[in-house]
């Protein structure tokens, strides 16, 4: 096996298997998903307006809550000084790692959303459009994520450093994501939505791993 | 490498250009200043906004600036990280809480108009949204500078944050605009630019000169400071050791 493909099978057992997995991803999602009947009252009509929105905050937040596995146990147990030394460009590293993010939790959350979307009664022709979409934008997430992640490391108060530097970045993929939903939803064209978050999504793998592993030379140097 | 930062580049030859250019725009921004707000405060009422088109000198400035203010932090991170330039650095980081402060600013007397105006304080509106976004982005900028405690780290940190911020914001802002096309807002934001009567233009563009010339001063002046306050800790370190 080549060493790209090594670290990506290790990648995604530790995402997978460390601390509960995606499942707590997951649980965590179907908790904010049925806090918000809670607050803001559980009319039917209410909810389905805001059903698809609340996929894509719930998506944000949790892809947020996974950031923190991503470099730091690396960075503090001395693993990714060891990766940074085999011959394979750190670039290539950090695209790995967030790849293998994104299948770990990614990929489970994307599941997960159109069920509480339709849960809260979104209608049911919208469920591959909000699986497709959310998969899409758990890439775009994880790799503009990871760049937040890398530049908190070491940082004092890291996993709330992470959100504040990342949640402007998740602007535009909640924008293009939530209007494809909302288009489809009223029966407009929501391909250019859903085009522009696959385009973001493309520009954060080509970009972002340049910027994280600046930012993890940067940590450890 | 640009000829102004080249020249600058040196810190005691900025350290002598800034002793008086500081002055000298913090003297043409109160000039400037007074004249288009004498200007703007006797322009005649306008026919539909009243009164509070005047609010109109304080706020669009602002707006202005709180862009340039990013390009200019933008750059000097660039400069910072490609040369190592400690200078460009101390540049970046100053510049950082100006912009913040326009952008805020910016925002509040937004506010402030639109109460009277559009009957809501706030609308989610592209361009507002848009701002919002970029006062995050300083935001996070300086939060990231003040939790990492090893400087060099920090300052090399804050440029990678300060370049993607860079790239992303036109992204931002046309995403916005895009959000804000598909959703009607419930009133839009119209920019007068030339379509504007000389009497409102004029005040308009001494107030931007005057916040232009207002920023170069207090960015020097931070500038002067963060390396007075290098040289104190160097000088602290070389005495420590001694």
């Amino acid at each position: 096996m080549s060493p790209a493909l090594e670290l990506f099978a290790r990648e995604v057992r530790l995402a997978w298997g460390r601390g509960g997995g995606p499942m707590v991803s997951v649980g965590f999602y179907a908790g904010v998903a049925t806090l918000l009947p809670l607050a803001t009252g559980p009319e039917p009509a209410r909810l389905a307006a805001v059903a698809p929105g609340m996929a894509w905050i719930g998506l944000a937040l949790a892809a947020l809550l996974s950031l923190d596995r991503l470099f730091e146990r690396d960075y503090e147990d001395g693993a990714l000084d060891l990766i940074t030394l085999s011959p394979m460009p750190l670039e290539l590293t950090c695209a790995i790692k967030c790849l293998g993010q994104w299948i770990a939790t990614g990929a489970p959350l994307a599941l997960a959303a159109p069920i509480a979307a339709i849960a809260l009664g979104a209608p049911l022709a919208l469920a591959p459009l909000i699986f497709a979409s959310a998969l899409v934008g758990g890439l775009a997430f994880a790799f503009t994520g990871g760049i937040g992640a890398a530049l908190s490391l070491g940082a004092r108060r890291g996993g709330l450093l992470t959100a504040v530097i990342v949640l402007p970045l998740f602007v535009p993929p909640v924008i293009f994501g939530g209007g494809a939903l909302d288009a489809f939803a009223s029966g407009l064209p929501w391909r250019s939505g859903f085009t522009l978050l696959g385009a973001y999504a493309a520009a954060a793998v080509a970009l972002g791993p340049v910027a994280m592993a600046a930012a993890c030379r940067n940590a450890l140097s | 490498m640009i000829p102004a930062p080249a020249f600058l580049a040196n810190p005691e030859r900025f350290m002598a250009f800034s002793r008086w250019a500081a002055p000298m725009f913090a003297a043409i921004a109160i000039a400037l200043a007074l004249a288009g707000l004498w200007l703007g405060f006797t322009a005649p009422d306008d026919y539909q906004q009243g009164a509070t088109v005047k609010i109109m000198f304080i706020h669009v400035p602002a707006a202005w600036m709180s862009m340039f203010v990013y390009v200019c932090m933008g750059v000097a991170s660039f400069l910072a990280l490609v040369f190592r330039h400690a200078l460009a650095d101390a540049a970046a980081q100053a510049a950082a809480p100006l912009g913040a402060a326009f952008t805020a600013l910016a925002l509040v007397t937004g506010s402030l108009w639109g109460r009277p105006m559009w009957g809501a304080w706030w609308v989610w509106d592209a361009r507002l949204t848009s701002v919002l976004v970029l006062f995050l982005f300083y935001l996070a900028y300086m939060a990231l500078r003040a939790s990492l405690d090893d400087e060099a780290k920090a300052a090399r940190a804050g440029a990678i944050l300060a370049l993607v911020g860079l790239v992303n914001l036109p992204v931002v802002h046309w995403s916005v605009t895009w959000w804000n096309t598909l959703h009607q807002g419930a009133s839009v934001f119209r920019k007068g630019g030339s379509t504007l009567a000389p009497v409102f233009l004029t005040p308009l563009l001494l107030m931007g000169l005057a916040y232009m010339a207002g920023f170069g001063a207090l960015w020097l002046v931070r500038i002067r400071g963060e390396v007075w306050r290098r040289r104190a800790e160097a000088a602290a370190l070389r005495a420590a050791r001694a």
